[in-house]
């Protein structure tokens, strides 16, 4: 039998082909970037020129249509930090469990599909939720603490999920071993598993975070004041918050200068982009630092 | 110790061991095995009635075809299959006398007098130093004169001093595989355990490494009581003082290294060291 192998050149309609389809798909990758650009481009192109310490620093004047945006950045940093506080803890213990220490059972398929539904929820269902829990039954009233509580509700699936998955991202080989060299299960997870999962975890917390700073829907009516011209001094304080000032300015308020609206858009802008930003860094140094 | 013969001990294998079973074969026995079935959760049955003396400071080499229960064994001895999931365990392993399948024995404890060298060297990611002080800190170890010695002492015993003294807070990843399964065997030694358990620790490692960890065990055995599963018979044979050959979860013959490679009793024993099947 002859086994020589023949090698031709392949037929140019073979080629076009994988030409074809090789541009279809580039031209897929490239529509999926084009709004992000466009959208960076135009809000920035527009906003910058409003940008001005004053335009960060005072408080809103003349019917919102001059001054600054402090009172509404303030309060998404308030409730950027109330989310991180409640939302963390109890985000990562649950992956931890979910992760470490459930076993696979009815019990934690079921706690598994409560998140992933909590995931779907849309949010003004949670700002729904929130008001009907902690504003009206728990009398928290309209506040920074009800308005934390229901985005830190809301950002919970994210957190758990991102960090189950960096939990479960270390070798279990590293667990085995430090058993053997009579560790508890507790030092195995404190010791080796949680800081090897750390970035990971970090990316998540701040992706789920950066959701919350940017919603809307959720503190419409737990804790967003439509004007309040000064900073809140409690927790049971409202207060204005970015994405609602944006809205309220964009909708509510007739003769307002585009100027002051692209500006606020290109402050809540950046600030997501700038978690994100930090988020991407954690990754790609905790990647090149790796060592497994 | 116990050197006393236990009658009712039951006659580990098939008939042929009669002739030399382990009961009073040592003046001192560190790990007497008694009737030791292990069952997993998918139906295997891993060990079936394993009885077998393992002596104190000898290197008691675990060998046969995979499959057959040699690592099984071994993580029974420290109770690292306590991880797994076996949903049978019959019989007893007392080490010093004491039971350590217990289920109210201090786990951690034993794990710490029985330290477990794995096939594929996995070095902690953290330095080296701290590698190899890892296992004290988790005994709750605090004095640095302590893990200074213990570094010194671990690294020497495993022949890695010369290589590393002056690298000790590098990457442990930054060393070859030879050196990260020499660093895995001291990371052990840390802990000064009485037993060492190693399964399979040279399998990835080329000939010159595998010599290096070859020779460390025979100055390491006048110390510790070293159990091995073995790469290959020819391991098995170069190190063994005693040898046990196990089949499908059964123990099929066990002696003296010397006599068993050279004149294995059983036939199944003979046709495996010599390569008729495996």
């Amino acid at each position: 039998m002859d086994k020589t192998l023949k090698l031709g050149t392949s037929s140019t309609a073979k080629r076009r082909v994988q030409r074809l389809g090789y541009g279809l798909m580039t031209l897929a990758a490239l529509v999926t970037v084009l709004p992000i650009v466009l959208i960076v481009v135009h809000i920035y192109s527009q906003g910058l020129p409003a940008i001005s310490w004053e335009f960060l620093t005072a408080f809103p004047s003349d019917g919102m249509r001059a001054g600054g945006i402090l009172p509404a950045l303030v309060g998404t940093i308030w409730l950027t930090i109330g989310t991180a506080i409640v939302s963390v803890p109890l985000g990562i213990g649950a992956a931890v469990y979910l992760a470490e220490y459930a076993a696979d059972n009815r019990w934690t398929r079921a706690i598994r599909i409560a998140i992933i539904n909590l995931a779907g929820i849309p949010s003004v269902v949670y700002g729904l939720f929130g008001l009907g829990l902690f504003v009206l039954f728990l009398q928290f009233g309209t506040s920074i603490i009800a308005g934390s509580l229901t985005l830190a509700i809301m950002t919970l699936p994210v957190i758990i999920s991102t960090t189950e998955e960096a939990l479960r991202a270390v070798p279990n080989s590293f667990r085995v071993v430090s058993i053997s060299l009579g560790g508890t299960q507790w030092q195995t997870i404190r010791r080796i598993v949680l800081p090897q999962a750390l970035p990971g975890m970090l990316t998540g917390v701040i992706l789920g975070l950066e959701r919350a700073a940017g919603e809307t829907a959720p503190i419409l009516f737990t804790v967003a004041a439509f004007f309040l011209p000064r900073l809140p001094s409690s927790i049971f304080d409202s207060t204005m918050a970015l994405p609602y000032h944006l809205f309220v300015i964009s909708t509510q308020v007739p003769g307002m200068p585009v100027k002051i609206q692209y500006g606020t858009a290109v402050v809540l802008l950046s600030f997501v982009l700038g978690m994100n930003i930090i988020a991407t860094i954690i990754r790609s140094r905790a990647r090149a630092r790796r060592q497994w | 110790m116990t050197t006393a013969a236990s009658p009712n001990t039951p006659a580990a294998g098939p008939g042929q061991m009669e002739s030399q079973a382990p009961n009073d074969q040592f003046e001192d026995t560190k790990i007497r095995i008694q009737g030791l079935s292990v069952g997993y959760s998918d139906g295997t049955e891993s060990l079936q009635d394993i009885s077998l003396d393992i002596p104190a400071n000898q290197i008691t080499v675990l060998f046969g075809p995979s499959g057959g229960g040699k690592s099984t064994l071994l993580r029974t001895i420290n109770r690292l299959n306590d991880l797994a999931d076996v949903v049978s365990l019959e019989g007893r392993v007392l080490i010093d006398g004491v039971d350590v399948l217990d289920p109210k024995l201090d786990v951690i404890e034993l794990r710490r007098r029985v330290g477990m060298v794995f096939a594929r060297p996995v070095v902690l990611p953290m330095s080296i130093r701290q590698n190899l002080t890892y296992g004290l800190e988790l005994s709750g170890e605090k004095d640095p004169g302590q893990f200074e010695e213990a570094v010194e002492r671990s690294l020497k015993a495993s022949a890695l001093w010369e290589e590393v003294y002056d690298r000790l807070d590098d990457p442990a990843v930054s060393l070859s595989g030879g050196q990260q399964q020499r660093l895995c065997l001291a990371r052990v030694l840390a802990l000064e355990p009485d037993v060492i358990l190693l399964d399979e620790p040279t399998s990835g490692l080329d000939p010159i490494s595998t010599g290096k960890v070859e020779s460390s065990l025979q100055k390491l055995k006048q110390e510790y009581t070293i159990v091995l599963v073995p790469h290959s018979v020819q391991q098995a044979a170069r190190v063994a003082d005693y040898a046990a050959f196990f089949l499908n979860g059964q123990l099929v013959e066990f002696g003296m290294g010397k006599e068993l490679f050279v004149h294995p009793q059983d036939s199944r024993t003979e046709d495996y060291i010599e390569g008729r099947f495996g």
